[in-house]
């Protein structure tokens, strides 16, 4: 950052607000057109009944009790579906043939709308949270593994000479240099299938669940219930800006050497 | 590390590399011969396109040679061959200690060994103070100190160094080059060491090996009479210095005009 003369308001502080009057400037029409009579408050609530219901909902523990079920399953899919993408994706690089089995196979997976898999993972798994975090889990892997394998095949040539100059195995090929090589890439991937497990989840949770945010909206639409589906969107937009800011804490930990 | 052994020898007879074959084949390397004595500081200097580096990766084992044969006298040596690349090569995902200790670790040295050795090879070249730093942190002659230090450290028989000062600025360069005369005075390894700059060729080495361009063949060996140790700056401006560089600039200068001539037919 460069040295800059102090003024009244400096040149952040204006952006911070810029930032800001947008969402502000919203939710205040919005507020205003409905205190104004414009549209009906039972079927559009006013943000300010929305904060009510929301402050409710939070007060009897029924939020929490949502949330916390689907933050265990975009917890544990996650987990179950990036690690071996990560493994895989590394391996692909590393090795052709692994290259070339797995290579069809995600050309025509990854395209497939995942929720659409919702009605076979229910077969195998059944109505629990198995099914649900199966679906996170195959959502999770495929950007993971393509974003692998992309940073891993993508390192300068340079460091694998020097690992082969310097008695590199393949175990220390594999773990210091493939791995660290490509962690920006599979941080990319990672950050992905963040926003993607929270999209599959919620539509999986709009059938056959009984708990979960997806739940809430869904029930509370069959309910008419318009806040408490306005507090279940909002819910989900507050998760998906905490796990953002904590991924982007995480990644400046682990990857210190992407520079400032 | 600093042990009164002196480096490998080192035999290469008739090596040839050539990529593709029959009619399309490009041959890098020809007819290469060349002995070098344990100890020894030989320097490379070629036009490029010459195979200079292809024969540092050879002998480095990053890549093999079509014909020929290269013997290597590095028996009692723990580690043949360390190379110290152009641009550094440190890994951006370790810091100074871990990038010096990583051909140890490779090699399974015992930590407390290691933690020796990587401590004296950063004072050798004067990062103790950075050694936590990361590569992205650290000046382009601070990166090069680095891996030479990393070189060192596995005590190799012979050092493999490709053009490594080329990206530095004039001062830097000059610094680099009398730590590395200095060390090298204090180790005595055996350096072969590529470059496409005559003056540095004839400050460094005890003899300059210059090659032709397509395909690379050794044109001249030329013995440096310079006795060590050496002080760069008194050196490069005596007479005998200047006119060494001309006799040998005249050699490469037909190579260059050549290898432009073959590049405009």
């Amino acid at each position: 950052m460069k040295q800059k003369p102090q003024k009244p308001m400096s040149d952040k502080s204006i952006e911070r607000l810029l930032y800001l009057i947008s969402p502000i400037g919203l939710l205040a029409v919005w507020q205003l057109l409905l205190m104004a009579g414009f549209g009906d408050r039972r079927f559009i609530p006013a943000p300010s009944d929305i904060a009510v219901r929301f402050a409710q909902m939070i007060g009897s523990g029924e939020l929490a009790l949502h949330t916390a079920v689907t933050l265990w399953r975009i917890a544990a899919g996650y987990v179950i579906g990036a690690v071996p993408a990560v493994a895989v994706g590394l391996l692909m690089a590393m090795f052709r043939p692994v290259r070339l089995f797995f290579d069809p196979l995600i050309a025509a997976l990854f395209p497939i709308p995942k929720v659409a898999l919702m009605p076979l993972l229910l077969l195998a798994f059944g109505f629990g949270d198995a099914s649900k975090i199966a679906l996170v889990a195959i959502a999770v892997f495929f950007p993971v593994i393509v974003n692998t394998y992309v940073g891993a095949a993508n390192i300068d040539k340079i460091y694998w000479d020097v690992a082969k100059n310097y008695g590199a195995s393949q175990t220390v090929m594999f773990t210091r240099i493939v791995f660290f090589g490509a962690l920006p890439m599979i941080f990319a991937g990672l950050r992905i299938a963040l926003a993607v497990s929270f999209i599959v989840l919620v539509a999986a949770e709009f059938v056959a669940t009984k708990a979960g945010i997806g739940y809430l909206i869904w029930n509370s639409w069959e309910l008419l219930q318009v806040d408490v589906m306005f507090v279940g969107i909002v819910t989900i937009g507050i998760l998906g800006l905490i796990s953002s800011a904590l991924f982007q804490e995480i990644e400046r930990k682990v990857i210190p050497w992407k520079g400032e | 590390m600093v042990g009164q052994r002196r480096g490998a020898a080192i035999e290469i007879a008739g090596l040839r590399k050539q990529y593709g074959r029959d009619a399309g084949a490009v041959v890098a390397l020809a007819d290469i011969d060349l002995s070098i004595a344990p100890g020894e500081f030989v320097c490379i200097v070629g036009p490029s396109g010459c195979g200079k580096s292809t024969l540092l990766r050879i002998l480095a084992g990053l890549d093999r040679q079509t014909g020929g044969s290269i013997k290597v006298a590095a028996e009692g040596w723990a580690v043949e061959n360390a190379m110290v690349f152009q641009e550094s090569g440190l890994f951006p995902w370790m810091n100074v200690e871990a990038n010096v200790r990583f051909g140890l670790m490779t090699r399974g040295v015992p930590a407390a060994e290691a933690a020796a050795r990587v401590e004296a090879a950063l004072k050798l070249v004067g990062l103790t103070k950075f050694r936590h730093h990361y590569p992205h942190q650290l000046s382009g002659g601070m990166r090069q100190r680095s891996a030479i230090a990393r070189a060192f450290v596995t005590d190799p028989a012979m050092l493999l160094m490709d053009e490594p000062f080329a990206a530095l600025d004039a001062q830097n360069r000059v610094i680099l080059q009398a730590e590395l005369v200095r060390l090298w005075e204090e180790t005595r390894k055996t350096v072969i060491y590529v470059t496409h700059s005559i003056e540095e060729a004839l400050s460094l080495g005890d003899r300059t090996v210059v090659m032709t361009a397509q395909p690379g063949r050794i044109k001249q060996i030329i013995d440096v009479p310079f006795p060590h140790p050496r002080n760069l700056m008194t050196l490069s401006a005596s007479p005998e210095f200047g006119k060494l560089k001309l006799d040998i600039w005249r050699v490469l200068e037909d190579e260059v005009n050549r290898a432009r001539a073959e590049a405009e037919k």
